[in-house]
């Protein structure tokens, strides 16, 4: 597509051409990360991507150097978390990084899967990439929920209880599953051991992912904000240095953020009842997961029925998966459907409404809003998505990405 | 697929090669499934862990009216000394009333069959999603029905630990245990 593309690089550097020659790991960053044609008309919603992978990698190196502090045992969990906070040298920087990141790379990933929805990223032909990212997706709230257990206070203790009494919730064999997956009968020490082998296997595990992520990616490239394909070399630009650069602004935008947390606000996202040792005789009068949990736990304690919460709850994830089908309309951007746009909106403060559901107790109004928002969740996904496509007509698309940007800067 | 791989000369057999891929294919997958298993039992408590599922505990120093709270397998156990009118109370609700139906005197029969009303012995676990519910204590909120309340989600216990008013399924659960004497009680 791009004029560069088909010409194999030639390497100066001699050492350089002998490996390739051998390896092709340049001619491979040559064609996916510098020549690699890309829409022209990517805005900043398109930086997410890479936001998330070096908050990824930013998750990973802090993890690594907290886990040589870190003790998993539940008499010295809650206490070596406090001395990485205090006698550890600069590990209460490292700490804050890694609890902070935590927050941070699910604000980026959220605004990476709007970016998806809004944009109809997820449409053909991307379909397993959308799937993929789905993945990454549970995978990171699985690896983030057993990174919550680690510190071993109260909010670690009773959260890992209500989630894993979740699955007690299954006919027949549920409390026999919850048994195994504690290793014991109640959350206890064999629980906390293996939640922390698995939080520092999983995160290599989401890496691999990801790199499926892209390489799906590469396959037919970005998408872009008219969602119309790139017809030849005068809709697209090398990647490098156009997006690097504005992919480069835009993490360090987001790194500003972040440090502004990180260093002046460390607790803000956090619970303070998880400065208090585990102690699994009390139970703490109101538990609340994580705030990137929250959605999730309003749907969960939306429906009365033991059962029906928790099938509910995986299916608000799930319905995710089966998205690029349920989504009839062969327009991908939102620009050019004038009703989805509005309902797309609406789903974006129905999820945030069911966050603040989550966050407060389940007495008086709570009750019936979560529900309400529960119910209007899966209206969306399930009956407007497969409806709309069929009756809502499109504005016309431009010719070509060239077209639509060109235009938009006579006027 | 070995139907077009049927041998030219002599044996005129087609079956015998697909019987030894499907037996190679089923003891594969018996092997694989075996080898898997050390690996998911692996994960099942362990023998210490197993080990102390049993405790006695000394019942003597309740007094009428009190009760206490001693951890069994990591999770807490409710020992409460009933007063008459507890007891009362607890003995007179029809059972239709009750989500999770069961008479007050089942769940005071310990593994020998004997009755004891006044000894309530109880899994301090919600049903629900496993908090440990308030009521034990003097000064905790009992709940509408003068037995336990769980803060987490507002299930509402009874004095016979069953379940009345919230979004536990069933009623707090009562391990096995077994008075060896009047004053000594081994759960578990």
């Amino acid at each position: 597509m791009a004029s560069s593309h088909g010409t194999p690089p030639v390497f100066n550097n001699k050492v350089v051409a002998w490996i390739d020659h051998r390896l092709p790991i340049f001619s491979y960053i040559e064609k996916e990360y510098h020549t690699f044609p890309t829409p022209r008309n990517f805005n900043y919603f398109w930086n997410f991507g890479a936001i998330a992978t070096v908050m990824l990698v930013l998750m990973i190196a802090t993890g690594i150097v907290l886990a040589t502090n870190y003790t998993p045992h539940v008499l010295m969990a809650f206490d070596s978390v406090e001395r990485i906070d205090r006698d550890v040298p600069q590990g209460w920087l490292i700490r804050d990084l890694h609890m902070n990141g935590a927050s941070f790379f699910f604000i980026a990933v959220y605004i990476h899967i709007f970016r998806g929805m809004y944009y109809g990223s997820y449409k053909a032909p991307r379909e397993l990439l959308w799937i993929l990212g789905v993945v990454i997706f549970l995978l990171m709230m699985a690896t983030a929920f057993m990174g919550y257990v680690l510190p071993w206070g109260q909010m670690s203790f009773w959260g890992a209880t209500v989630i894993t009494n979740l699955f007690s919730a299954i006919p027949v064999v549920g409390e026999s599953i919850v048994t195994w997956l504690w290793g014991g009968f109640a959350v206890d020490n064999p629980t906390l051991n293996r939640f922390f082998a698995l939080h520092y296997l999983l995160p290599f595990v989401i890496v691999a992912v990801v790199a499926l992520h892209v390489v799906a990616l590469h396959i037919h490239g970005s998408n872009n904000p008219t969602g119309i394909d790139p017809k030849g070399p005068q809709d697209t630009v090398p990647f490098h240095p156009y997006y690097t650069m504005k992919d480069g602004f835009g993490v360090m935008v987001f790194l500003i953020i972040y440090a502004a947390f990180v260093f002046f606000a460390p607790d803000y996202m956090g619970h303070p009842d998880n400065y208090i040792p585990a102690d699994p005789l009390v139970t703490p009068a109101h538990i609340v997961p994580e705030w990137y949990f929250l959605p999730f736990y309003a749907i969960l304690r939306a429906i009365p029925d033991k059962l029906g919460g928790v099938l509910a709850m995986f299916g608000a994830i799930a319905v995710l998966f089966i998205l690029p089908w349920l989504d009839t309309s062969r327009v991908r951007s939102a620009t050019f459907r004038p009703i989805y746009k509005w309902f797309m909106m609406v789903l974006v403060v129905d999820v945030i409404v069911l966050g603040f559901c989550g966050a407060n107790p389940p007495e008086g109004f709570w009750v019936p809003l979560s529900q309400l928002a529960t119910l209007y969740y899966f209206f969306h996904f399930l009956i407007l998505l497969p409806v709309l496509g069929k009756i809502e007509r499109p504005l016309p698309l431009p010719p070509s990405i060239a077209d639509a940007v060109l235009k938009k800067k006579a006027v | 697929m070995a139907s077009s791989s049927i041998p030219a000369g002599g044996h005129s057999d087609p079956t015998r090669r697909d019987f030894l891929m499907v037996a190679t294919g089923a003891l594969a997958g018996v092997g694989a499934a075996a080898t898997a298993w050390p690996f998911i039992n692996n994960l099942n408590p362990a023998a210490d862990t197993l080990a102390l599922s049993t405790i006695e505990v000394n019942v003597t120093p309740i007094q009428v009216g009190q009760a206490v709270t001693v951890k069994w397998r990591g999770k807490p156990v409710f020992i409460r000394h009933r007063t008459p009118e507890e007891i009362k109370e607890a003995e007179a609700v029809p059972l239709s009333a009750l989500p999770d139906p069961q008479t007050d005197n089942s769940r005071v029969t310990d593994t020998a069959k004997k009755v004891r009303p006044e000894w309530l012995i109880m899994i301090g676990v919600c049903t629900h999603l496993g908090c440990v519910p308030l009521g034990n204590k003097p000064g905790d909120p009992k709940g509408e029905y003068g037995g336990w309340f769980c803060p987490c989600h507002g299930s509402s216990y009874d004095t016979s630990g069953r379940i009345r008013k919230g979004p536990a399924p069933k009623n707090l659960v009562v391990p096995e245990y077994l008075f060896s004497t009047d004053s000594l009680v081994r759960i578990g």
